[in-house]
């Protein structure tokens, strides 16, 4: 579970960093955009790095959720008679929100696979130029693909928030001083994630860029 | 005081169990709420009834054989308290008050209130103890142990083993206890030559028992009647790391 999740962690910070781009302008961003595909390159065929990261990225996911699914039914089992008396969990709300959280992000990144990397589910759909594409999809009419965005990274904030903490923990975090410096770290790096990835959809919106 | 107790009654393993309410009339606001129990209990002996039967034994906070759920949280709404130092004042005059026993298939209703925490016993068997020899006590100054570590063990060593952490936890996992039970032994020197094979075989010995896995959430600190701290958790996770890592 912590290994997989950081290893999806390290990518949604490089991810967001990528994302940033479209502040910098149009050529910026495409320039990025078609750079990615010539990581790697003479040592790789062009494209090949792109997909060695899919495949670890997607075996990453995989791991994820078998080991959640693992943790879950063994959870059910482990507690076959409910109370029936029973208040809300004492934890904070990412904690206990880490499952149906986690269901709503993969919905979303299927989503999002289909939207801006095949351009199934894009207005525009031009391979050549993806910061068209995100200004389409983020054009005032279509309100809805901005919220479900915002709700779907605003779930990551709040996955990351308790995720990170319980990584650190998974992999041996252990004085009373640390625990406070990783709560810290967590949450300082889940709202930095969040604004990241907001700031562009709502600089969109506004017009800012266009 | 008057009160209304909403009791699980179960009267034995394979019984389906349901809630059965009582009415408690006059309860001092200085009884306990054990003592309450045993008010409601010989009234219903009286009245030819057979009593709720729940655990206890040293009434003093220390021995970690009460516990039960009331109203959803184990040993009830006082903080680092077990049920026997749970006194009446906290509820109120009229209040329904809903008491369960300790849910977890590993530890499985033996009547009423009671459950089999033999669970714990096995997972203590498999790696809770120190080889030592026996006979005369050494020196107390023979193995010389640093202020602080004895302090970090001693905290450790305060848990009762009451179930608890079990029963608060939303995936039934027993890792604060066997973290602190773990951490209590691997702090000082007496615990080092069974330090990685006793982590490696408690955790199993909690799989096999049928506890769920750990997600860190924190339920278990927050009911613990000793205030066990969640970050034993991390210690005993690094431990079967560094364990793990040897083999």
């Amino acid at each position: 579970m912590a290994v997989s999740g950081l290893l999806l962690v390290g990518f949604l910070a490089m991810h967001m960093l990528g994302n940033l781009k479209i502040f910098f302008g149009a050529d910026s961003f495409n320039h990025y955009a078609h750079w990615l595909r010539t990581v790697g390159v003479p040592l790789l065929p062009e494209g090949w790095f792109l997909w060695i990261q899919r495949f670890a990225l997607t075996a990453a996911v995989i791991a994820h959720i078998a080991a959640a699914t693992v943790l879950a039914r063994r959870a059910r089992r482990a507690r076959p008679v409910r109370y029936v008396h029973r208040p809300k969990v004492q934890g904070s709300y990412a904690a206990r929100t880490m499952r149906w959280g986690g269901v709503i992000i993969l919905l979303f990144v299927i989503y999002h696979i289909l939207d801006l990397t095949t351009g199934t589910l894009n207005p525009v759909a031009d391979p050549e130029h993806p910061y068209r594409n995100v200004v389409a999809d983020f054009a005032p009419g279509r309100w809805y693909v901005t919220l479900f965005y915002t709700l779907a990274v605003v779930s990551v904030g709040f996955h990351l928030r308790h995720g990170l903490f319980s990584a650190a923990r998974t992999l041996g975090q252990r004085t009373p001083r640390g625990e406070r410096l990783v709560r810290a770290a967590a949450l300082v790096l889940s709202v930095a994630l969040v604004a990241g990835y907001l700031s562009v959809p709502f600089a969109v919106l506004t017009g800012l860029v266009d | 005081m008057d009160i209304q107790v909403r009791v699980w009654r179960q009267s034995g393993p394979e019984d389906k169990g349901r809630m059965v309410t009582y009415d408690v009339k006059d309860i001092s606001p200085d009884a306990s709420f054990l003592e309450m129990l045993d008010v409601l209990n010989e009234k219903l002996i009286l009245d030819g009834d057979d009593p709720v039967a729940f655990d206890h034994d040293c009434r003093e906070g220390i021995c970690g054989m009460c516990g039960m759920m009331i109203n959803g949280v184990a040993h009830g709404p006082e903080r680092a308290t077990t049920t026997c130092q749970l006194h009446m004042r906290h509820f109120k005059d009229g209040d329904t008050i809903d008491v369960e026993p300790w849910r977890a298939s590993a530890f499985p209703v033996i009547k009423d209130l009671v459950v089999n925490r033999g669970a714990f016993d096995r997972i203590i068997a498999a790696g809770g103890y120190i080889t030592a020899p026996t006979g005369t006590a050494p020196d107390a100054h023979a193995t010389p142990v640093p202020k602080p570590d004895a302090d970090a063990a001693f905290e450790a060593a305060t848990c009762i083993g009451c179930g608890a952490c079990v029963a608060a936890c939303p995936n039934g996992s027993s890792m604060l206890f066997t973290a602190a039970k773990v951490a209590h032994l691997g702090l000082l020197p007496q615990g080092q030559p069974e330090r990685d094979s006793r982590v490696v075989d408690m955790l199993e010995a909690q799989d096999e028992a049928g506890f769920g896995g750990c997600t860190n959430m924190g339920e278990c600190t927050t009911v613990c009647p000793k205030g066990i701290p969640l970050s034993l958790i991390g210690r005993l996770n690094n431990d079967y790391r560094k364990a793990i890592g040897k083999r």
